[in-house]
């Protein structure tokens, strides 16, 4: 019955279909620009999928149009088209090939997420506080150094981030660190990011916080470890006691085992 | 006047709105005076005054419309009234607008009720797009914006996508199994007047001092339960509309099970019978979680409950987790009743049968089933368990099989077909399996951990669920109502103007939404009323799409209103469908058959000469009965 079909017509079809659209979209840089050793891999996993969903997309659309274009009826005619029930062989075929696919994905983003939160010994712990509508971050140090609106880290150094929220739920995201952490009322949230270009950048909150949501930004700036040094050395403002308590308390314990910040 | 007011009615239910949500505020003002508190407790979370009388009154209206009248003269033990059908069909437009059991007036009621809700909401999202045609602040401030969108995806939600396939399907369903009405009629005609009852009170938000809810229709705790007291009609709305959705979901189910007609066998039932059966399998199990969230968020405002007050020991996330396991399944709700009618139409008009009907069947099954283990993947950068991500990751990816399996059957259902076009509902059909398939898509990279950390709650988000919801759900809907308004109104629409409605639309839907995904992955988060100068350009064309889309749905209204008025008369099957809704006339007799139609074959059987799905009164004894079609063969099967 389908040996009637143009199936390796269609295939080639397809397949050239998937060259076009991948070689259009995958030099694309989509993320924007990268500065983490995150940012590469989950573009990279981000391109292998434009190039797997332009598989797809491009049978559905060759199907479609070629059964639109032959089998489109005459003006007039009235008669039905073949009493065709299925095809087993088929049917069996576009469940297990997307099966496939998708258990590659998942395994793969699998992959992906345990090399982006590999932990490191050698990292720095920065506090983050979130409230309507402000960020504020502490340094280790003799005294935790406090700074507001402004976010100051060493570049190739990783940071381990514990995320405090003050009120209601915020997210702490650096489109360029391709990194995002809702920051929970009531509990310690856990991000690992290791910046990797010196520059400036913006911190986004990307929950819902209320009306000032829009505008609650910080700056973020990545620089060398002097540079860095120097400028927690500068801070003159300690931690405020309410928020050092939490410090304390989530960086100097252990980890549970089941880490419910979500590392 | 006296005569109106003992009848059940608009005049009845005002009444007893208004004596209900009396009763309820001098309840309150009186418990307070004696419990020696100030009269008005109006700090913002508050307001018992308001809330007590918010839900009473459309239990009055209710009451006095006349929806428990029956019920309740048998539960005191009243003679009940002989049902003399005075209550059952339409015979002039006034029937509309009363309590009425048949399930075709009650499927138009919801279908146009749901449709005003529509455009209602449709209206928010072209303020929404003004807003956001430039960076900075031009239309509204960022409270009023916050309240806009909410109340933007809330009316969608709830009292349009969702009520909009129950009406369809309460219009049809009983028809294409051969019933003469629903299960339970009168719980039917209950379950529609909640619903205009929710969009009220989403509405009447507006005018609560604070403004309406604007913690998004996701109201994620504790956002929600600080909020101003419009959040408190989110909560109460939700109840109605959940109330509504539940009562017709058991009402399909019973009518499924217990109403088909002799010889429709499950496995000869249409596939929009199936995609019900599936939905409302659905819908009674997972929204009694959202009803219950919204109580827990409620009780935490009105009577400091301490339930997500983390300050107390309440548990943040635990909102979420309570709230995604309703409304993941949730966008099955609203999409699996479009399977449905995307088979029906694809079918008819491809002139050919289902491939692979029972694969089509059980993949409906198999998303039921699968989507209730998926919820988590809206929470992967919430600060929930981490070992819960990649699990999560997994069955949000095996998710897309089933629906590949649908998307590759309705494909093959197009060979070897004849396949018309000159229906809008075809096109609507086939534009359907275009956009969705990208919908589809976008799902399963945000199914990814890796790039939904990135991606997460940002425009990449608000593409996808627009991609899924309107060019998924809101297409299959556009192709049911055409489809199907032949046989409700016994006219037919306009072709030419409906092309015009689905060129725009489409073109309108890529435009809007496409480049969303852009100024997503490139840095715009979602829920801004402002955001950075770099998007700009995107935006304003955004915008620009999003006008069209939105002024191309006025010929949608024209078509409709026009011809359902002036429209040339229908006859009986203007498609040339096999199911059983088609066999009786347009608009079908009061209690649809004169005599329970018998099922000898599946409802497919195009292109078999002498084949057929059911035997109407009056044509038995032809040859037809002595040769059931189907009754031992293959036929009907995948």
């Amino acid at each position: 019955m389908y040996g009637r079909l143009p199936i390796v017509k269609m295939l080639l079809v397809t397949i050239a279909l998937t060259v076009v659209i991948s070689a259009v979209m995958v030099p694309i840089n989509w993320n924007g620009q990268g500065a983490s050793t995150a940012a590469p891999k989950i573009d990279h996993l981000l391109n292998v999928m434009i190039v797997l969903s332009a598989f797809v997309f491009s049978l559905v659309m060759v199907m479609l149009f070629y059964a639109l274009w032959k089998f489109k009826a005459k003006p007039g005619d009235e008669s039905d088209g073949e009493p065709i029930h299925g095809n087993t062989r088929l049917e069996i075929a576009w469940t297990l090939i997307p099966t496939i696919i998708v258990l590659f994905a998942g395994g793969y983003s699998w992959k992906v997420l345990d090399e982006i939160e590999e932990p490191n010994r050698d990292h720095l712990t920065v506090s983050v506080f979130s409230q309507q509508f402000a960020w504020s971050f502490a340094y280790p140090g003799k005294e935790y150094a406090f700074s507001e609106g402004e976010l100051h880290v060493p570049v190739n150094k990783q940071i381990v981030f514990k995320m405090h929220a003050l009120d209601v739920i915020h997210s702490f995201w650096v489109p360029e660190w391709r990194i995002k952490k809702d920051n929970v009322p009531g509990i310690t949230t856990t991000a690992t990011v290791t910046p990797d270009k010196v520059g400036t950048y913006q911190l986004v909150c990307t929950e819902l916080c209320g009306f000032g949501h829009s505008t609650m930004r910080a700056k973020v700036v990545v620089e060398p470890k002097a540079k860095f040094e120097e400028w927690v050395a500068g801070l003159d403002q300690p931690t405020p006691k309410p928020l050092m308590e939490v410090v304390e308390e989530t960086t100097t314990s252990e980890p549970p085992a089941l880490d419910a910040g979500g590392a | 006047m006296v005569e109106a007011i003992k009848r059940p009615g608009w005049w009845r239910g005002l009444i007893g709105a208004i004596a209900f949500g009396a009763f309820g505020f001098g309840l309150v003002i009186a418990l307070r005076a004696i419990s020696d508190l100030p009269l008005y407790q109006t700090e913002q979370t508050g307001y018992p005054h308001v809330i007590v009388p918010a839900i009473l009154a459309p239990l009055g209206f209710l009451a006095g419309f006349g929806c428990f009248d029956y019920w309740l003269r048998w539960a005191i033990g009243m003679p009940t009234i002989p049902d003399d059908h005075s209550q059952h069909g339409a015979k002039s437009w006034k029937d509309y607008f009363k309590f009425n059991t048949d399930h075709k007036v009650i499927g138009v009621q919801y279908v146009v009720t749901t449709f005003i809700f529509f455009f209602l909401g449709g209206l928010m999202a072209m303020l929404i797009r003004a807003e956001l045609a430039q960076p900075g602040t031009q239309i509204v401030e960022a409270a009023t914006y916050n309240s806009l969108f909410s109340t933007h995806a809330v009316l969608m939600i709830f009292v349009f996508v969702i009520p909009v396939f129950a009406g369809l399907a309460n219009y049809v369903l009983p028809l294409m199994i051969g019933a003469p009405d629903m299960a339970f009629p009168r719980l039917n005609a209950l379950s529609f007047w909640m619903l205009p009852l929710a969009g009220i009170l989403f509405i009447s938000s507006f005018l609560a001092p604070g403004g309406a809810f604007d913690a998004g229709w996701t109201g994620y705790a504790p956002l929600s339960t600080g909020a101003p007291l419009g959040q408190s009609f989110f909560n109460l709305g939700v109840q109605f509309a959940g109330a509504s959705s539940i009562a017709t979901a058991l009402n399909f189910l019973v009518t499924i099970i217990t109403m088909r007609a002799p010889g429709m066998t499950f496995w000869r039932m249409p596939l929009l019978v199936w995609a019900n059966l599936s939905t409302s399998l659905l819908v009674v199990a997972a929204t009694p979680f959202i009803a219950g969230v919204q109580f827990m968020v409620l009780f935490d405002r009105a009577l400091h409950t301490n339930f997500f007050d983390f300050s107390a020991g309440g548990d943040v996330i635990s909102y979420q987790h309570i709230f995604w396991f309703y409304s993941h399944p949730a966008v099955y709700i609203m999409m699996l009743p479009g399977f449905g009618i995307v088979s029906e139409v694809i079918s008819t008009h491809a002139r050919k049968p289902i491939f692979g009907y029972r694969l089509m069947a059980l993949a409906l099954i198999g998303i039921v089933v699968l989507s209730y283990s998926v919820w988590a993947h809206h929470m992967f950068v919430a600060g929930m368990f981490s070992w819960l991500r990649v699990p999560m990751m997994i069955t949000t990816l095996l998710i897309a099989v089933p629906t590949g399996i649908k998307i590759f059957s309705w494909l093959g259902t197009l060979y070897f077909g004849k396949i018309h076009t000159y229906s809008t509902a075809m096109l609507f059909a086939l534009a359907f399996i275009v956009t969705f398939t990208i919908g589809g898509i976008s799902g399963v990279m945000l199914g990814m951990v890796p790039i939904d950390i990135h991606v997460s709650d940002t425009y990449f988000i608000v593409a996808h669920i627009h991609f899924v919801l309107f060019g998924g759900s809101v297409f299959t809907i556009f192709a049911g109502v055409y489809h199907w308004f032949p046989k409700m109104t016994g006219r037919m629409y306009d072709e030419k103007l409906g092309r015009v409605h689905f060129w725009g639309t489409l073109v309108g839907t890529w435009g809007t939404f496409i480049p969303m995904h852009w100024v997503g992955m490139d840095g715009m988060p979602r829920r801004v009323a402002d955001y950075a100068e770099q998007f700009g350009n995107w935006n304003l064309m955004i915008s620009v799409f999003a006008f069209m889309l939105g002024a191309v749905q006025l010929v949608f209204v024209y078509n409709m209103v026009v011809s359902w008025r002036y429209g040339p008369k229908a006859g009986a099957n203007p498609w040339r469908a096999n199911s059983i809704e088609w066999q009786v006339s347009s608009p079908p007799p009061i209690f649809n058959f004169d005599e329970i139609p018998r099922v000898v074959g599946g409802p497919y059987e195009f292109g078999i000469p002498g084949a057929k799905h059911a035997i109407m009164a009056g044509e038995a004894t032809t040859e037809g009965a002595e040769v059931p079609a189907g009754e031992k063969s293959t036929v009907g099967t995948g």
